[in-house]
């Protein structure tokens, strides 16, 4: 049985080693989608609706078609239809320049009745909403779930908290919009170059509509700018670039606007909560009542985690969905918890300080994770937790700072699907395989690290080959932060398999039993007789005509799922401008073994500065009076900046030698410890996120009166 | 965009000339083009014609002496923000300029081009949203969503000037020079922007063959303090949520000369005599500074979601003020 062995005996794993496309991507050598131009290529654009709920009456094309340099123009939607979101598809260009097509967008007319729309929960929620689908008052059926005896459990109760928690609709923001190049080789065979998170995914979705054997479709993804749950399928954009270079015969390039990119690419549902819950005299969590909804705009899929990391007895939730006429959710870094832990985390420190409690001393009484337990403490340690204000806002001056502390969890075990092929050849170069894709969470470097470590090489040695169909070796897409877990052990074996079958090779020469051989650097040595040796070059040479080139499984023992984080904040607020520096944050992320402890820590600092912005930047601002999403660009809708980024001091917190992944929950336990730190800073609590300077000052300004 | 000629300037009589007659729009000017650009692509302005000023000669320059500072209308913003005597004599200006956006906007934004901006109203920027200010029939930010909106002189178009550097050249009583086909005039930096009652489509007082040339800052007394206070959402690039440009000659902690005026909460920027009534004569500690935050503020009319640049504006002020006398 496969082990990744004792942390002293690794020479690369868990080491900080600089990612292998670094220096291509900075340089500006790395490829990614928007950068791929084809011999022929057209440029591909889409109108889309500007208003939130019309019915189709018409659509004219014929002047789109008849401009100069108008390749193909096809209908997305057709009269007697109705559009239902803003930023919905209307009609498809292709052009021998952008220029052209967007020209030609222009050239397309649309005969619309515009219909009654709802772009806010609370208007769709209203009486006489209009309904826009099939759920009664734009609401669908709660989910309801209670255990325990919830009237027991508020009759024990010495204190309880009523509060409403509020949490807005978040964009993805990819730094490289969606889209696609599409190209047919010929009527039956398509080759993709997508901005993916799930190579084989998105070839299996075209093989499907374009109805052509899957490995017909070759799909690839050398680089790609940030997904975050958003690209696993090709999209709308995907089919018709496919379409109109099927219709052209010519490659096709069809990337998002950043306007779409808003619109249609996905986001992050709301979530309002109101709850009530109750604490024992101990201490203890004893009942909680939850009702709450989101709007995942016209689909469903709002959902939420409450109660969240804590344990409570005795609870009832129930909760639903708001239909408005938005775009999509889509799944976004650690789909439902950042939301819930934000309000979880609220309520623990407003139950602590109605007990009177420290508010890490009532969450450990809470806690059954022992991982959490160990972090509050190493933690609070980091963060200087005794400097805290004991009385909220009693600190002196204008800028006043605060601490707090948040919690989370997640799975990031792995799965099965994925195959790999590592590959050693007589020249001494080795190549490792496989058709996962590397996001920006470094899957490459990782691949490399492992097979260089089995086989006494530089990672640099190993020519990694991931995001391409193209050699039939799937694996699944990189979501639920299983990518490292799913594929690391199947690496892994491979190169042990590589490794046994290079050594029976190199026992004759060495007069050695392969039970025997070592790895050393660069050399393959004799373990009772270690100056029985020779060079990787000269043992590969061994191999004369052939390669050796080995499969491997996903042993279960070298993956484990369920991970545990903590974070601290320290902020500074402005009380004369509202504004909340975020000073540091200390994360101590649960992680397993860290293959590469280097892009671990990047993981962990972009998890915090996600989780930063969602707690006091970033909200989709609906505007009910237009239907329209006002800030659908990179001005209104803030992300954090360089400003916004306080020190980040990343723990990667490794209680085991098993691999788990941790893409996803280090951005959860950022947003109740800014929250929380916000309040102990101020002495007003602000529910509702983001944490901008117009609430900020409205609450101090109450808080006054 | 729409499709437009393109024509470098060769000098102010061709450029007025180019302009002429044309009206609002047909014939545009651009110089760094980090607004102008951006309006193109949206569709909100379709000119037929781009007159290129950057070849215009001898208008990119700073010159100082013991009358004051001349800058002429090309100059970057960037050189703005890092001139060592504008840095030294005229801080708040340099201040202003260095909050700017980013430093790749800054280092092709020109002085003319910022002070001839466009208003930043996410209504006004959508070009399928035709509100008031485009000829529509109403200011979606009455009744809409304005956080970022005016909360002096806005009836009838809500805007904020997003300018940074205009509140501080009038805060240092700058004059503006202006050509036009009849020839050169120049007027108050101040007198130059007006208010939407005045004129609801435009932010100030040119006419359309008109150009900006060159602006003129006296030389502050010796005993002068300036600043400039930008709060903001983000670090950057954001535009200000509320800001102070102020001037004060001070004695100790007696200020004896206050002139402030306000960014980022009204159509044009905005002078706060009743704030500099407060300060003038007046040895400045916490209460003096915070009564005159609060006459600064007291004809405030907030929409519905901007009450909070009241307070934000009452407490950058009493903020300057208080700066303008410590060490």
């Amino acid at each position: 049985m496969a082990s990744w062995g004792e942390a002293s005996q690794s020479r690369l794993i868990g080491k900080r080693i600089s990612r292998l496309s670094g220096k291509d991507k900075v340089t500006g050598k790395a490829k990614y989608t928007y950068d791929i131009n084809r011999p022929g290529m057209l440029y591909a654009r889409i109108l889309r609706s500007d208003v939130a709920h019309a019915a189709v009456m018409n659509i004219d094309l014929s002047q789109a078609e008849a401009l100069p340099g108008v390749k193909a123009v096809i209908p997305l939607t057709e009269a007697g239809r109705n559009l239902r979101y803003q930023g919905q598809e209307i009609a498809a260009v292709a052009a021998e320049t952008d220029d052209i097509a967007k020209d030609a967008l222009r050239l397309i007319f649309i005969e619309l009745e515009e219909l009654p729309f709802v772009v806010t929960e609370a208007d769709a929620m209203a009486e006489d909403a209009p309904q826009i689908r099939d759920w009664e008052g734009n609401q669908s059926n709660p989910g309801v779930n209670e255990q325990g005896d919830i009237e027991a459990g508020f009759k024990e109760a010495a204190v309880t908290v009523e509060a409403t928690y509020h949490t807005p609709v978040q964009t993805h923001v990819c730094l490289e919009t969606h889209g696609n190049v599409t190209e047919w080789t010929d009527e039956q065979n398509l080759t993709v170059w997508a901005s993916t998170q799930a190579v084989f995914g998105v070839r299996n979705d075209f093989a499907r509509r374009f109805e052509i054997p899957a490995n017909q479709v070759r799909v690839i993804t050398e680089h790609m700018g940030g997904g975050f749950g958003s690209k696993f399928g090709p999209g709308v954009e995907g089919h018709t670039a496919a379409q109109l270079s099927r219709i052209t015969g010519q490659p096709v390039k069809l990337m998002l606007t950043r306007r779409a990119e808003h619109l249609v690419a996905g986001n992050r549902p709301s979530m309002t909560q109101h709850v009530k819950a109750g604490a024992s005299s101990d201490g203890r969590l004893v009942a909680y009542d939850m009702r709450g909804y989101g709007t995942g705009g016209i689909s469903s899929g709002a959902g939420f985690q409450a109660p969240y990391v804590y344990h409570v007895e005795n609870r009832k939730t129930e909760r639903f969905n708001v239909a408005t006429n938005a775009g999509n959710q889509r799944a976004m870094r650690a789909p439902g918890h950042p939301q819930g832990a934000f309000a979880m985390d609220s309520l623990m420190d407003e139950l602590a300080e109605k007990l009177g409690m420290n508010p890490l001393e009532f969450r450990r009484i809470n806690d059954s994770s022992e991982v959490r337990q160990a972090q509050y403490t190493l933690g609070a340690q980091e963060i200087g937790w005794h400097r805290r204000n004991t009385v909220p806002g009693s600190g002196t001056g204008v800028k006043k700072r605060g601490m707090g502390v948040g919690s989370g969890q997640w799975g990031g075990g792995g799965g099965r699907g994925t195959q790999a092929r590592v590959t050693i050849n007589a020249d001494g170069t080795v190549e490792a395989v496989t058709g996962t894709q590397d996001i920006g969470t470094g899957i490459r470097t990782a691949i490399a690290i492992i097979v260089a470590e089995e086989f006494g090489l530089a990672p640099t040695d190993i020519s990694v080959k991931v995001g391409d169909s193209g050699p039939g070796l799937p694996s699944g897409g990189s979501g639920g932060s299983q990518t490292t877990a799913s594929v690391a052990p199947v690496i892994k074996t491979a190169a042990i398999a590589a490794k046994q079958k290079l050594f029976e090779h190199v026992a004759p020469l060495l007069k050695a039993p392969v039970d025997d051989l070592r790895v050393g650097t660069s050399t393959i040595y004799v373990a009772s007789d270690r100056t029985n040796t020779v060079t990787w070059n000269q043992a590969t040479g061994l191999l004369g005509q052939e390669s050796i080139s080995e499969g491997g499984n996903w042993d279960q023992e070298l993956r484990q799922g369920g991970v545990a984080g903590t974070q601290f904040a320290e902020v500074e607020v402005d009380t004369q401008t509202g504004n909340v520096q975020v000073i540091k944050i200390v994360a101590v992320q649960d992680c397993g073994l860290a293959i590469n402890r280097l892009t671990t820590e990047s993981q962990i600092n972009g998890g915090v500065i996600m989780g930063l912005g969602q707690t006091l930047l970033e909200e989709r601002i609906m505007d009910p009076q237009t239907g329209r999403m006002l800030n659908a660009n990179l001005e209104d809708y803030k992300v954090p900046g360089t400003y916004e980024i306080p020190e980040i001091k990343s723990i990667v917190f490794d209680t085991h030698r098993k691999v788990t992944g941790v893409g996803e929950p280090p951005c959860i336990p950022t947003l109740g410890a800014i929250a929380n730190a916000v309040y102990n800073a101020i002495g007003v609590r602000i529910r509702e996120l983001p944490i901008t300077p117009d609430k900020v000052l409205t609450a101090l300004a109450e808080k006054k009166a | 965009m729409e499709k437009f000629s393109y024509v470098n300037a060769t000098s102010l009589k061709q450029v007025t000339s180019l302009l002429s007659d044309s009206g609002w729009g047909e014939v545009m000017m651009i110089a760094g083009g980090t607004d102008l650009l951006a309006e193109l692509k949206e569709y909100i302005e379709t000119p037929k014609t781009l007159i290129n000023l950057k070849t215009l000669p001898g208008m990119d320059s700073i010159s100082a002496d013991a009358s004051g500072l001349k800058i002429g209308a090309l100059t970057t913003v960037a050189e703005i923000a890092m001139h060592p005597t504008i840095q030294h004599h005229y801080t708040v200006l340099a201040q202003a300029a260095a909050s700017v956006a980013t430093p790749q906007i800054r280092n092709v934004g020109t002085l003319g081009g910022n002070l001839c901006q466009r208003p930043r109203c996410w209504y006004y920027r959508d070009e399928t949203v035709s509100c008031l200010k485009k000829g529509g029939d109403l200011c979606y930010a009455v009744e809409g969503l304005s956080k970022y909106h005016a909360i002096f002189g806005g009836d009838p178009v809500y805007i904020v000037h997003p300018s940074d550097i205009a509140p501080a050249l009038i805060a240092l009583n700058a004059s503006i020079k202006i050509v036009g086909p009849e020839g050169e005039k120049t007027i108050k930096v101040e007198d130059f922007f007006t208010l939407p009652a005045a004129n609801p489509f435009r932010e100030n007082v040119l006419e359309p063959n008109e150009i900006v040339v060159e602006v003129h800052v006296p030389k502050p007394n010796p005993n002068t303090k300036s600043l400039y206070l930008k709060a903001r959402e983000k670090g950057a690039p954001d535009f200000a949520l509320a800001s102070v440009a102020g001037v004060f000659e001070v004695m100790g902690r007696t200020c004896q000369t206050a002139s402030i005026v306000l960014g980022g909460v009204a159509p044009a920027p905005w002078r706060s005599t009743d704030a500099e009534t407060a300060l003038t004569g007046k040895m400045i500690n916490d209460s003096v500074s915070a009564k005159a935050g609060k006459e600064a503020v007291k004809n405030a009319q907030p929409l519905n979601d901007n009450e909070y640049k009241v307070t934000l504006t009452q407490n950058l002020i009493s903020r300057a003020a208080m700066m303008a006398v410590s060490k």
